[in-house]
C-alpha cells in the first residue's frame, strides 16, 4: 500500500486516525511498523501515540493476522449455548490455538466481548462478516470453505428477515422481535416529527420532550431535555448531536435492531436534537462489531438527503443539518459518553474527568449532546404524537416504552418493547421463561435478582435497565456466570484508574478463592469491602458498577455463598500449598503425598 | 476581585478562589491530602483516586474536582482513610516493588506513603505480574516500578507537542510507551525532568543513582504531607 497516495485524503485530521488506521489494516491485514511511522508523520504524532491507539481497541492489530480472522464471542449466553465445543472444533479444524494465527497463515482465532448477538449464540465475527448460531458441523463447514478460498461474504447462505436480507447488509441472523409497542416500533412517518419540531421554536422542542418526561435509554437515565437545554445554552462555535450506537453491555442488541428496522427513526431524532440544540452536524458512533450494517446506514441517510429530510435546508425551512458516521474499533468503555467522545476524535477511548461535562465541552472541545439510538428514536415519536401520548405510558417516573433484549433460558428470547413498569415475573412469563433460577437485569453491570426479586418491575425507580435481560434456569451454575462477568470488566477496564485497573482483577482473585472452597467468612466480608473500594474509588460507570456481578449475587444469593465457604476455618491461606505441591509433583513425575498438618 | 468561595473540610471553615480544585483549596488551607499522580503545574488525571474524599456522601477526586461553594468535604475520616490505603496497597501488589534495592527508596511518594498509611503487610495478594525494564540513551524504564501515573506523559513533549511517552494497551497490561526515536533525543535537562517528576523509581536516569545519603533524603526525616500540614 502506497500511504503516500492514500493519506492526503484524510487532509492531516487527528480525528480521523482510527478511520485511517482501520483502511490501512483492512488493505494490509495489519498495521506495520512502517503504515505507524507513515501516519504518525502525516499527522505530526509521535509512534507511541499511534501504538496506544493501535493497542486500545479488540480489533485493530499491530501484527500480521491471517487471512480469516476469527473473533469468537464470549459472552455468558455463549457459553451456555455451546461456545466451548464451538471453540475446540475451530481449534482442531484449524490446527491453531486461540490468541495465535495457523502457522499456514490461513486463520487467527481470536475471543471478544459481547458481539449484540446474545439471542443467537454462539456467534462469531470473521472478517466482520457476523456468523450466528454456530455449531461443530457448520464451523466444520466453514473451514473447509476457508481452505478453499471462499470469500467471507459467500459463505452467508441464508439471510434474516426485515433489513438483514437489504442487499447491503446480507445478515444470516434474525431480528427476533417478539412484541412491538407503541414508541419505537409503533407506526411511524419519516418527517411528520421533524416537520413539527420545526414549526416550533427550539425551546418549544426541548419543552416537549421535558413535558414527556423522557429519560435516556442507554441505562443511566438522565433527562434529556434537560441535557438538550445544558447543550443548547453553551456557547460555542458550534453544536454537536452525536448518537450513542455502541452498545456493549452484554446482553444488549436492541440498538442493532433497531437501527436495522428503524434507522429513519433515529436520524430524525437526531436532526430534532440539531434543531434543539443548534448543531449542523449529527455523529452516529457506530460500534466496530456493526459495521456490516454502515453501507445500508450511508444508503438511507442518502435516502433521506434526497427526501429532503437532512441537508442544507429541512423540510423547506431552512434548517441545515447532517449526519456522519463515525466506526468504533473494539472497546466496552467507548459506550461511556466521553470516552465515546475521545474516541470519535481517533484516540485511545479514555473517559474524561467530569466537570466539563459534553454539554459543556464535547467533542472537540464543543458543546455536545450524546444520547442513545433508543433514545433518540423515542424523541421523534414524542415529537411526532405529542408529550401527552407519551405520558399516558409507562409509570409516573417512568414514562413510555422500553426495548429489552431477552436471552439465555427462555423460549422466545429477542426484542420486546414494553411499558415500563412490568414486573420481572410478568416479562418471565411473555418470553417463555421456566424453572428461573436468576435474571440479570442492566447486563453485568446491572443486578442479578433472585426469585424474591421477581414481583421487582423494570423502571427507572426500581430496576432500571438499558435493555439487557439475561435468564438463568435452575440448571445452570451461578459461579459461572460471575466468573463470565467479572473476567469481561478485567478485560474491557480501560486501565486508567487504579481501582478498576487493579481492583477488578484482586476482586476475581478473591472470588476463586471462595469458588474453589478454599473460603472463610472473613473472605466474603472482604470481597464485599473491596467491591465497595472499587465502586467507590473507581473514576467512571465501568468501575462504579463492576462489582455488581458479586455484590449483587452475594446479596441475592447468599446461600450459595454461605454454602461454599469453610465454617470451621478462620483463616485459610490465599497459597495452597498441597495444590502447588502436586502441581510440581506432576510436571517433574514424582508421586504427589498430601501433606495435612501446617497449621 | 476573585470570588471567594466558603466550604468546609471536616468541619474545619475554609475558603478557595474560584477555579480551584478540591486538592489546591486544601493545600492554601493547610489541609493534607495526599495525592501521587498529581503533581503541581501538570494537568491534573485523576488516574491513582488516593485524592478522593467524600462530597455530600459522594466520591470525588479531589484533584480533578472543581470546589464549589458550599461543599462539605470529608478527607480525615476513617473510611476515606481505610480506602485511600487500600489503593495504595492496590498499587503495591500490582506492581513489583522492592524497596530495599530501589536508587528512589527514601524520596519515593509511593513508599513515602505507605509509610504515613502504615501499612505493614497489603490485605491484597501480590499479583507477582512479570514486568520488563528497558533501556533508553539516557535513562532506564523500570517497569516493575512505574505505577501509571502518567506524569511523564504530562512534563515531558517534544517542542511541538508530541508524545515521548504514551500510554500503550488496555486494562492490567496497560504501560508506560516511549517513543524511541524521540527519547533518543532527549536533552539531559529533559531526562532529569522526566527522573524528577516520576512518584517512583521507574524512570531513572543513567550513570546516577544512590545520589543522596540515608538521612539526606525527601522523606526520611518527616512523613509526607508534613509541609502542607506545618503550614496551618
Amino acid at each position: 500500500m502506497d500511504y503516500k497516495k492514500v493519506l492526503p485524503k484524510y487532509r492531516k485530521d487527528r480525528t480521523r486516525l482510527i478511520e485511517i488506521l482501520k483502511e490501512i489494516q483492512s488493505a494490509e491485514g495489519f498495521i506495520s511498523d512502517k503504515a505507524v511511522q507513515a501516519v504518525a508523520d502525516n499527522l505530526g504524532l509521535s509512534r507511541a501515540e499511534v501504538e496506544g491507539v493501535i493497542s486500545f481497541y479488540h480489533f485493530l492489530s499491530d501484527r500480521p493476522l491471517g487471512k480469516y480472522v476469527v473473533h469468537l464471542n464470549n459472552s455468558i449466553t455463549a457459553e451456555m449455548a455451546g461456545r466451548e465445543r464451538v471453540a475446540r472444533t475451530l481449534e482442531q479444524e484449524t490446527d491453531c490455538r486461540f490468541g495465535q494465527t495457523s502457522a499456514d497463515g490461513l486463520v487467527t482465532l481470536l475471543e471478544t466481548s459481547c458481539i449484540g448477538m446474545n439471542d443467537q449464540e454462539p456467534a462469531a465475527l470473521i472478517n466482520g462478516v457476523v456468523f450466528t448460531g454456530l455449531t461443530p458441523e457448520k464451523v466444520k463447514k466453514i473451514v473447509a470453505w476457508m481452505r478453499q478460498g471462499k470469500l467471507v461474504q459467500d459463505m452467508v447462505e441464508e439471510t434474516g428477515d426485515g433489513a438483514n436480507s437489504h442487499e447491503l447488509v446480507r445478515a444470516m441472523f434474525r431480528n427476533n422481535i417478539r412484541k412491538t409497542g407503541p414508541v419505537v416500533f409503533g407506526d411511524y412517518s419519516t418527517g411528520q416529527a421533524l416537520t413539527r419540531a420545526l414549526s416550533l421554536t427550539p425551546e418549544a422542542v426541548i419543552d416537549e420532550v421535558k413535558k414527556a418526561n423522557l429519560l435516556g435509554r442507554g441505562g443511566a437515565g438522565f433527562p434529556t431535555g434537560l441535557k438538550w437545554e445544558f447543550c443548547r445554552k453553551e456557547k460555542g462555535e458550534q453544536h454537536f448531536v452525536i448518537c450513542n450506537a455502541d452498545e456493549g453491555e452484554p446482553g444488549t442488541f436492541k440498538d442493532r435492531v433497531i437501527l436495522t428496522e428503524r434507522p429513519q427513526m433515529v436520524f430524525e431524532g437526531m436532526a430534532i436534537a440539531g434543531y434543539a440544540v443548534g448543531a449542523r452536524l449529527g455523529l452516529l458512533y457506530l460500534r466496530h462489531e456493526y459495521t456490516y450494517l454502515r453501507r445500508y446506514l450511508e444508503h438511507v441517510l442518502q435516502k433521506m438527503r434526497e427526501q429532503g429530510w437532512l441537508g442544507q435546508n429541512i423540510a423547506g425551512r431552512g434548517f441545515a443539518f447532517d449526519i456522519e458516521i463515525k466506526m468504533g474499533a473494539g472497546a466496552y468503555i467507548c459506550g461511556e459518553e466521553s470516552a465515546l467522545i475521545e474516541s470519535a476524535e481517533g484516540k485511545r477511548g479514555e473517559p474524561r474527568d467530569r466537570p466539563p461535562f459534553p454539554v459543556q465541552k464535547g467533542y472537540l472541545n464543543l458543546p455536545s449532546t450524546v444520547n442513545n439510538v433508543e433514545t433518540l428514536a423515542t424523541a421523534t415519536q414524542i415529537l411526532a404524537r405529542g408529550a401527552g401520548w407519551f405520558r399516558s405510558m409507562g409509570t409516573q417516573v417512568s414514562a413510555g416504552t422500553k426495548v429489552l433484549s431477552v436471552s439465555g433460558d427462555c423460549d422466545r428470547p429477542g426484542i420486546y418493547e414494553v411499558e415500563y413498569g412490568l414486573a420481572v415475573r410478568e416479562l418471565l412469563d411473555m418470553v417463555g421463561a421456566k424453572d428461573t433460577l436468576a435474571v440479570q437485569v442492566g447486563g453485568p453491570s446491572g443486578n442479578c435478582i433472585s426469585e424474591a426479586g421477581f414481583g421487582r418491575k423494570i423502571c427507572f425507580s426500581d430496576l432500571a435497565t438499558g435493555g439487557s435481560i439475561i435468564i438463568f434456569n435452575k440448571s445452570r451454575d451461578l459461579l459461572a456466570v460471575v466468573r463470565n462477568f467479572l473476567e469481561f470488566f478485567i478485560e474491557e477496564s480501560c486501565g486508567w484508574c487504579v481501582p478498576c485497573r487493579a481492583g477488578n482483577v484482586l476482586l476475581k482473585k478473591k472470588f476463586e478463592k471462595i469458588a474453589s472452597g478454599r473460603g472463610t467468612a472473613q473472605d466474603l466480608k472482604e470481597i464485599e469491602a473491596w467491591g465497595k473500594i472499587i465502586k467507590s474509588m473507581s473514576r467512571c460507570g465501568l468501575g462504579q458498577t463492576s462489582p455488581n456481578p458479586v455484590l449483587t449475587t452475594l446479596a441475592n444469593f447468599n446461600d450459595l455463598y454461605q454454602s461454599l465457604i469453610n465454617k470451621e476455618a478462620d483463616f485459610i491461606p490465599e497459597f495452597d500449598l498441597n495444590r502447588a505441591v502436586a502441581e510440581a509433583c506432576a510436571l517433574t513425575g514424582r508421586k504427589f503425598q498430601e501433606e495435612h498438618d501446617h497449621a | 476581585m476573585p470570588e471567594v468561595i466558603k466550604f468546609t473540610i471536616d468541619g474545619k471553615e475554609c475558603q478557595a478562589e474560584a477555579g480551584q480544585t478540591i486538592y489546591e483549596a486544601a493545600v492554601a488551607n493547610g489541609v493534607y491530602i495526599p495525592v501521587l499522580c498529581h503533581f503541581e503545574g501538570l494537568k491534573p488525571v485523576g488516574s491513582c483516586r488516593i485524592c478522593s474524599v467524600r462530597v455530600n456522601g459522594r466520591w470525588m477526586a479531589s484533584c480533578t474536582q472543581p470546589v464549589t461553594p458550599g461543599l462539605v468535604i470529608e478527607n480525615d475520616v476513617p473510611e476515606v482513610e481505610e480506602y485511600r490505603k487500600a489503593i495504595i496497597e492496590m498499587l503495591f501488589v500490582e506492581g513489583n516493588h522492592f524497596c530495599p534495592a530501589c536508587e528512589k527508596s527514601g524520596n519515593c511518594e509511593l513508599q513515602a506513603l505507605a509509610y504515613r498509611y502504615q501499612i505493614m503487610v497489603p490485605q491484597f495478594p501480590y499479583l507477582f505480574p512479570k514486568k520488563e525494564i528497558e533501556a533508553f540513551p539516557k535513562f532506564l524504564l523500570e517497569h516493575n516500578r512505574c505505577v501509571q501515573c502518567q506524569r511523564c506523559l504530562r512534563a515531558v513533549q517534544t517542542k511541538d507537542g508530541k508524545k515521548i511517552f504514551a500510554l500503550k494497551n488496555r486494562s492490567g497490561r496497560v504501560r508506560i510507551n516511549v517513543d524511541k526515536k524521540l527519547a533518543a533525543r532527549l536533552t539531559e535537562e529533559e531526562a532529569q525532568k522526566a527522573m524528577e517528576v516520576c512518584p517512583v523509581g521507574a524512570i531513572l536516569k543513567k550513570e546516577v543513582g544512590f545520589r543522596l545519603p540515608i538521612g539526606k533524603r525527601k522523606f526520611d526525616h518527616r512523613p509526607i504531607g508534613s509541609e502542607i500540614e506545618e503550614k496551618k
